[in-house]
């Protein structure tokens, strides 16, 4: 039976929100399968709300479609209640385009955006009727394929995955399609045969062609078992995002999701340089979507959707060349009602931003997010997210002046170099910036959003060891105390998910059989604070007879071989490294779109540069860029606190990224 | 809807298929995409946050199917009707379709409060055709019907007997696709309303609505059931295809 439905309806009576797996979205294909045609389910593995608007699924989706040798649906993780009603009735895992089941695709892709989903991969493989275990798979299975951050680091998932695409898919699933089909058309035999072929395809690395050797607790060497395959898997990039107008038919869910609105993305690749932050490392250069093709994207999409809201996405939104004008058109030239709302998720935190939010939201001025991260000038250096004092009351202030009345703060704890004195100034900068509110607003509100610093892999900060769970305890205990009576509000991440997803983020194939255990104790949607629990993540190390404390809180060496270091973003390890010793020194790097390159590896070896429209600086864009606070107004003289403190304008450092931000609608 | 200065509009619409689980609240904001879509001239509240002025009826319980839906919705300008249903079912998820629309009279009441009545079609499971039929009849006979409800947490038992205006046993040949025995049923929306799975359950503990269609809502006013298109048209216009 290719069509699952009649088997699926009558479940849907007894689940929890049973449009989560029905599709029928606006944009969704119904495409039709041949034996001539490689076809590709791809799988977000977590709920349908926060899997169906991933962008880079959508993108591949349409892409796949319009091949001629392809075909693609979508699946999502089913819920609790639904898996136990699938397994109840013997039912698999269905796509939610035709209702088809999982198992008889030719691949299963996986979308890795996040450590704690792994287990819910394997889930998935399990539904689908497939072997969990890439070894015990048979000709006839799909091959099952994961992308995404996440696979940076793959050898977590080696055991479970077929094959891992590093970086960018838009060309590299069309290569993937072609050897897949070949295989296909020769008869599907040998298994070992197609994978061995898919290692030869650049940005593809099949963990069972290559062989770990340990030395003691620590990898000697990833050696590959093949003479044609590749000692070193190096990321895929697409040059330029003008050839990649995808996707073209935004999917529109008939359901409340995240991110429920048309999102543009326009650009791709960050060089601020926050040395926390994976994603701005592994998605360099910055590549901008041209202008016109962002008015084109942003104008059809609304058309075709019915959206009344459009979000500019990328890792840092204001930093767009010619931004201010982009935002200031789409605000007041929309055609039809004018109801048309604009969000920048990421922003930085200085005025400009502020101005350009005021632009935004002529109206219902709620919450404003900034993502200072560190709590002192020091720390900030460190992590080279240059934030001064002034940046940020300047832009709390703009935003209490001009209506707000909700301002969010996002810090990391746990972070390198990190005294009390630093944990403790994010309680001073939420004290002062209540005040700076207090001045506007006696209904001023300040909410501290407090994560656990996770090392990355490809990061300078791969080497550090993580703080523990008692010290992360203890740290955001310091900064509770210390907000008492202050009027700002704390919310934090467990420290003991931070620790569990330390333990995936830069494990090595061992924690393969940790991740199986977990999900066998029926440890899935492990994201969700309801379904985790950290005593299984510590029961399966034991069970391994790991030490999770040596995989999370342990200081890498220099002369360490990392598991990932086979898999290459194009950072070379002397600037990762270097970097990292800068950090230990407080000393910042300025971003290198605006300033002479530093070679940090990835332009050089892969043959691509920054795409910008402007090779200035955005205006107003802070330390060394020429800040300009005039859009945001006055400066709250009396907490200029450190004036010592700001960056030399000449040697300049840069300021941030991936801002979680001024969300505007 | 008060037409004071827009163009106040009754839309009818069924639900069926898969897009039975969407929510009432899925299908506004589903109508308002699609408006959006068909660029029609909508008329907006006036405030910090402007919304169109659109209305629904009573809301459909998720999973059950309608051929009987409506919403008021204000223009700010005259359009023409009749190409109303086609377009905005175009615009809309499959298995909704739009099957009439008619301007309204100045000062309809609302259809919330205005509607008395709905009517399903209930394909029924746990009995054969004669259990079902005993069943009924001495639910009809019954001064009243004790269902147990949970209310904030706790249970408590509800007479649905005032509720249950009409119910029919269908005859033989009309069994539901899964050939399940079907029940018409009659239930009064005021002063508020009964779930047909309520009113089964009460008629008979192992009786259950497995597939519920609602065919018909009803106004009642001066004694006669109105259709709540004719109810308040401001002029009669010819409907679309009614599915």
């Amino acid at each position: 039976m290719s069509n699952l439905w009649p088997a699926v309806e009558p479940l849907l009576a007894r689940v929890q929100k049973p449009a989560r797996y029905i599709g029928m979205e606006r944009g969704a294909q119904a495409p039709e399968h041949r034996s001539d045609r490689v076809s590709w389910l791809l799988v977000y593995p977590d709920t349908y709300e926060i899997g169906l608007p991933n962008q880079g699924l959508q993108i591949l989706y349409e892409i796949l479609n319009e091949r001629g040798d392809a075909v693609a649906e979508r699946s999502y993780a089913p819920w609790v209640d639904m898996e136990g009603e699938l397994r109840g009735a013997g039912v698999p895992l269905f796509s939610v385009d035709t209702h088809r089941h999982a198992g008889r695709f030719d691949v299963l892709a996986f979308n890795l955006s996040a450590e704690l989903v792994y287990t819910n991969v394997l889930n998935c493989i399990d539904l689908a009727g497939v072997p969990v275990r890439a070894e015990h798979r048979r000709p006839e299975d799909p091959i099952v394929v994961a992308g995404g951050h996440c696979a940076f680091n793959p050898e977590p998932m080696a055991d479970f995955v077929d094959a891992f695409v590093i970086g960018e898919g838009e060309e590299v699933v069309g290569e993937m399609t072609e050897v897949i089909s070949a295989w296909k058309r020769s008869g599907r035999t040998s298994r070992e045969g197609v994978l061995r072929e898919l290692a030869g395809v650049p940005g593809v690395y099949v963990p069972a062609m290559y062989e770990v050797e340990y030395d003691g607790p620590l990898v000697r060497e990833v050696r590959p078992r093949f003479a044609d395959v590749p000692a070193r898997v190096d990321k895929r990039t697409v040059a330029d995002l003008a050839d990649w107008p995808y996707p073209k038919n935004q999917l529109v869910p008939l359901v409340e999701v995240v991110h429920d609105r048309l999102n543009v993305e326009i650009f791709r690749g960050c060089t601020r340089g926050c040395r926390f932050c994976q994603a701005g490392m592994i998605t360099r250069p910055v590549r901008e979507r041209p202008d016109e093709q962002v008015r084109t994207m942003v104008r059809e999409g609304l058309r075709r959707t019915g959206y009344d809201e459009v979000a500019l996405t990328s890792l840092s939104s204001a930093d767009f060349s010619g931004v201010d004008g982009l935002v200031a058109d789409l605000v007041n030239k929309q055609e039809g009602t004018g109801c048309v709302g604009l969000s920048l998720p990421s922003l930085r935190v200085d005025a400009f931003t502020v101005g350009i939010a005021s632009e935004i939201q002529k109206v219902r001025r709620t919450g404003l997010t900034f993502a200072p991260e560190g709590g002192t000038w020091r720390i900030r250096q460190v992590i080279n997210k240059l934030i001064t004092e002034e940046d940020l009351y300047a832009a709390v202030d703009g935003a209490y002046s001009q209506g707000w009345r909700r301002v969010k703060l996002y810090f990391l704890t746990g972070l390198p170099t990190e005294m009390d004195e630093d944990t403790l100034g994010i309680a001073e900068l939420a004290r002062n910036v209540v005040k700076v509110g207090r001045q506007y607003t006696k209904h001023a509100s300040c909410t501290v959003s407090l994560g656990g610093f996770v090392p990355k892999p490809h990061t300078p900060f791969q080497w550090f060891g993580q703080n523990g769970i008692a010290e992360l305890h203890r740290k955001v205990g310091l900064v509770r105390t210390a907000l008492r009576k202050s009027g700002a509000q704390l919310r934090w991440h467990d420290p003991e998910a931070t620790f569990a997803e330390g333990i995936a983020s830069r494990g090595d194939r061992r924690i393969g059989r940790v991740i199986e255990h977990v999900w066998r104790e029926g440890g899935t949607f492990q994201e969700w604070s309801e379904r985790f629990s950290v005593d299984r993540w510590q029961d399966a190390m034991a069970a391994c007879g790991l030490d999770a404390e040596w995989y999370v809180t342990r200081h890498r060496t220099a002369d360490e071989v990392l598991p990932w270091d086979h898999i290459a973003a194009g950072l070379h390890r002397d600037f990762l490294w270097q970097d990292w010793q800068a950090s230990l020194q407080a000393h910042g790097l300025p971003d290198c779109r605006w300033t002479p390159c530093y070679d940090c590896g990835v332009c050089t070896d892969y043959a691509l540069e920054h795409v910008v429209a402007s090779p200035v600086a955005p205006a107003g864009g802070s330390q060394g860029t020429g800040q300009d606070l005039s859009q945001g107004g006055d400066m709250p003289v009396e907490f200029l606190t450190h004036p010592s403190t700001r960056p030399d304008a000449a040697t300049g450092a840069s300021e941030r990224d991936k801002q979680v931000g001024a969300h505007a609608g | 809807m008060r037409g004071d200065q827009g163009f106040p509009v009754r839309l009818r619409f069924a639900k069926r298929g898969k897009v039975r689980f969407i929510s009432h609240r899925d299908v506004a904001r589903a109508f308002e995409r699609a408006f959006r879509i068909e660029r029609l001239p909508l008329a907006f509240t006036v405030g910090f946050v402007p919304r169109p002025k659109v209305s629904f009826g009573l809301a459909l319980s998720v999973g059950h199917e309608s051929d009987a839906e409506y919403l008021d919705v204000e223009l700010e300008d005259a359009v023409d009707l009749d190409r109303w249903p086609d377009t905005l079912s175009a615009a809309l998820p499959e298995g909704i379709t739009v099957t009439g629309a008619v301007g309204l009279a100045d000062r309809a009441p609302a259809l919330q409060e205005a509607v008395t009545a709905v009517q399903y079609r209930v394909g029924v499971a746990g009995a054969d055709r004669g259990e079902v039929a005993v069943a009924v009849e001495q639910a009809l006979s019954r001064p009243t019907l004790g269902t147990t409800r949970t209310r904030k947490g706790r249970e408590v038992v509800e007479d649905v007997r005032p509720a249950l205006l009409g119910m029919e046993v269908r005859p033989v040949h009309d069994r539901d696709d899964d050939g399940r025995v079907v029940v018409d049923l009659e239930v009064s929306t005021q002063p508020k309303g009964t779930r047909p799975t309520e009113i089964l359950a009460a008629v008979g503990e192992h009786l259950t609505a497995e597939r519920v269609l609602r065919t018909h809502q009803w106004i009642e006013r001066a004694g006669a059931r109105l259709e709540p298109l004719e109810a308040d048209a401001r002029l009669r216009v010819p409907e679309a295809r009614a599915s």
